[in-house]
């Protein structure tokens, strides 16, 4: 079993459910995220759109943190999941430097490394992800991708051609796929980050782990 | 005029984001690089030395081992203060993961530290010439890979395509000859003559000139091996924030030493050497405090 990810954004609304069912599920501490919606605007007014990009771990099959990882803190379940244990973390942030997706933060409470694990204990009970349970309009496609008769196996099937994963010259081969997707809202260095553009704040960067 | 009224029709801009984090490995970790290349690279400079000029070696044996341990401490414990639970360190040593960089260079450094302690015993309570010698050659051997595995680490972190093998092994081999060359040229003393100090300065202005070298090779040619490279540079181009700081570290710790040691030829002043030697060594500092700090600037998601 290799337990896979895909998000369809041309369904994708931007609600941000998934992102606060994955807080409150985990209780991820204020100021860090183990899955967010990125909102990119393309264009110039009257011809403008705005995309919405859900972004998370992508348990990639050969994961740079679980390489970089000095005590094993991060490693695989037989299920593909690139899980974390944070009792065995020392907090190096080598995981959080390698990881080409910049989904590892260290939790402020505890002083490790942390990152979505697509719901390991529910999965382990059989339910679905937080997020994927959340989502009003099923845009977020969990399953088996070593199962050809899974939904996510047939999604990628249905839509071949048009399934993207992030940074694929990276080599890390993400369990984490795309539909619909383009490189404004999967390459960080397609869009602009201008100071005092967003939405709702002027904060751009946070101290890492709360101190430093 | 606003800011959504100069951006072109093409351009993609990020409208509604969390706050990123920021520096993840900051100057504590520059430390760290700095105060290793100065533990090992005296012990690089020590061996030539005993094999170049045995007379006048005496009792630098000991304090470049004191200097040495001194300074492998400062990593060291830069290292703890930078780890966000250093009282889990210990987990390293019940709990490796030999794919880690980070595992292969903590358990090489306490076997350097081993060797250090036993090269002070052999040079101060038995004043055993022979044996420290024999010691000190499994000391450089481990030495040098206790330099590289930063650069092992550098370029494990994947993310920052910036940090490549084996760019950063040489990177780190130059920093520790010219770390190791100035601190012997200011240890030296009335220890050792002219003529040695210009040996140690040839070592530092040779090194200087090769670091020199591939930065200026990154800089320039960087660009064109990755977008993400093109990017990061950018922070040290033009009206980049850390613009003035690479290029005062370049002077200070490259060209600045060359000059002296160039002009130091001409009149044999021990004191340009000396002033090269305090130049790169404070370089040193800035360039690797750059080098860490720029890939980490550039949004990752």
């Amino acid at each position: 079993m290799q337990l896979g990810f895909l998000v369809d954004l041309h369904l994708c609304m931007g609600c941000k459910g998934c992102e606060i069912a994955c807080k409150v599920e985990n209780e991820v501490p204020l100021s860090t995220w183990r899955l967010r919606v990125k909102y990119v605007d393309v264009g110039t007014f009257p011809d403008t759109k705005r995309t919405f990009t859900p972004l998370r771990c992508n348990h990639c099959e050969n994961a740079p943190c679980e390489r970089i990882c000095p005590v094993s803190a991060l490693h695989y379940l037989e299920n593909g999941i690139v899980n974390i244990d944070k009792e065995r973390c020392i907090g190096c942030a080598g995981c959080v430097m390698a990881c080409p997706y910049g989904a590892i933060y260290i939790d402020p409470q505890t002083q490790t490394a942390d990152k979505c694990t697509y719901c390991a204990h529910r999965v382990a009970s059989s339910m679905m992800p937080a997020c994927v349970v959340a989502c009003p309009v099923q845009a977020n496609i969990f399953g088996d991708l070593d199962d050809a008769t899974s939904n996510i196996s047939k999604y990628i099937q249905v839509n071949q051609g048009n399934i993207q994963v992030r940074k694929p010259e990276k080599g890390t081969n993400p369990h984490h796929f795309y539909v619909n997707a383009g490189n404004s809202t999967l390459n960080p260095l397609a869009s602009k980050r201008v100071d005092g553009y967003s939405l709702f704040n002027k904060i751009t960067t946070l101290p890492v782990g709360g101190h430093h | 005029m606003a800011a959504h009224e100069i951006l072109a029709a093409t351009n993609a801009v990020v409208t509604l984001d969390v706050a990123l984090p920021g520096i993840v490995w900051p100057w504590l970790v520059t430390v760290n690089m700095w105060a290793k290349s100065i533990g090992t690279g005296v012990i690089f400079m020590l061996f030539l030395l005993i094999r170049k000029y045995p007379e006048q070696v005496g009792s630098l044996r000991f304090q470049t081992t004191v200097v040495s341990i001194i300074f492998i401490h400062i990593f060291l414990l830069f290292t703890l203060a930078d780890l966000h639970q250093p009282f889990r360190m210990w987990h390293i040593f019940f709990y490796p993961n030999w794919t880690s960089a980070i595992t292969v260079g903590a358990w090489m450094a306490t076997l350097f530290v081993g060797l250090l302690f036993l090269l002070a015993y052999l040079s101060f309570f038995k004043k055993d010439n022979v044996l420290f010698d024999k010691t000190l050659l499994w000391t450089v051997l481990l030495a040098i890979p206790v330099t590289l595995y930063t650069a092992a680490l550098m370029s494990q972190a994947t993310a920052r395509e910036l940090w490549q093998m084996p760019t950063e092994s040489a990177q780190m081999i130059f920093a520790a000859l010219l770390a190791g060359s100035a601190f012997m040229i200011l240890l030296g003393g009335k220890k050792l003559n002219y003529e040695a100090k210009s040996s140690l300065s040839n070592i530092l202005a040779l090194s200087a000139f090769m670091s020199f070298l591939l930065y200026m090779s990154e800089y320039i040619f960087g660009p064109m091996k990755a977008e993400e490279v093109a990017a990061v540079l950018e922070y040290i181009k033009g009206d980049g924030p850390y613009t003035v700081m690479f290029w005062l570290g370049q002077w200070i710790a490259y060209l600045l030493p060359m000059l002296f040691i160039a002009l130091s030829r001409t009149s044999q002043s021990e004191n340009l050497l000396k002033l090269a030697a305090i130049f790169a060594l404070a370089g040193l500092w800035l360039v690797k405090h750059v080098w860490l700090i720029i890939p980490q600037l550039l949004p990752m998601s």
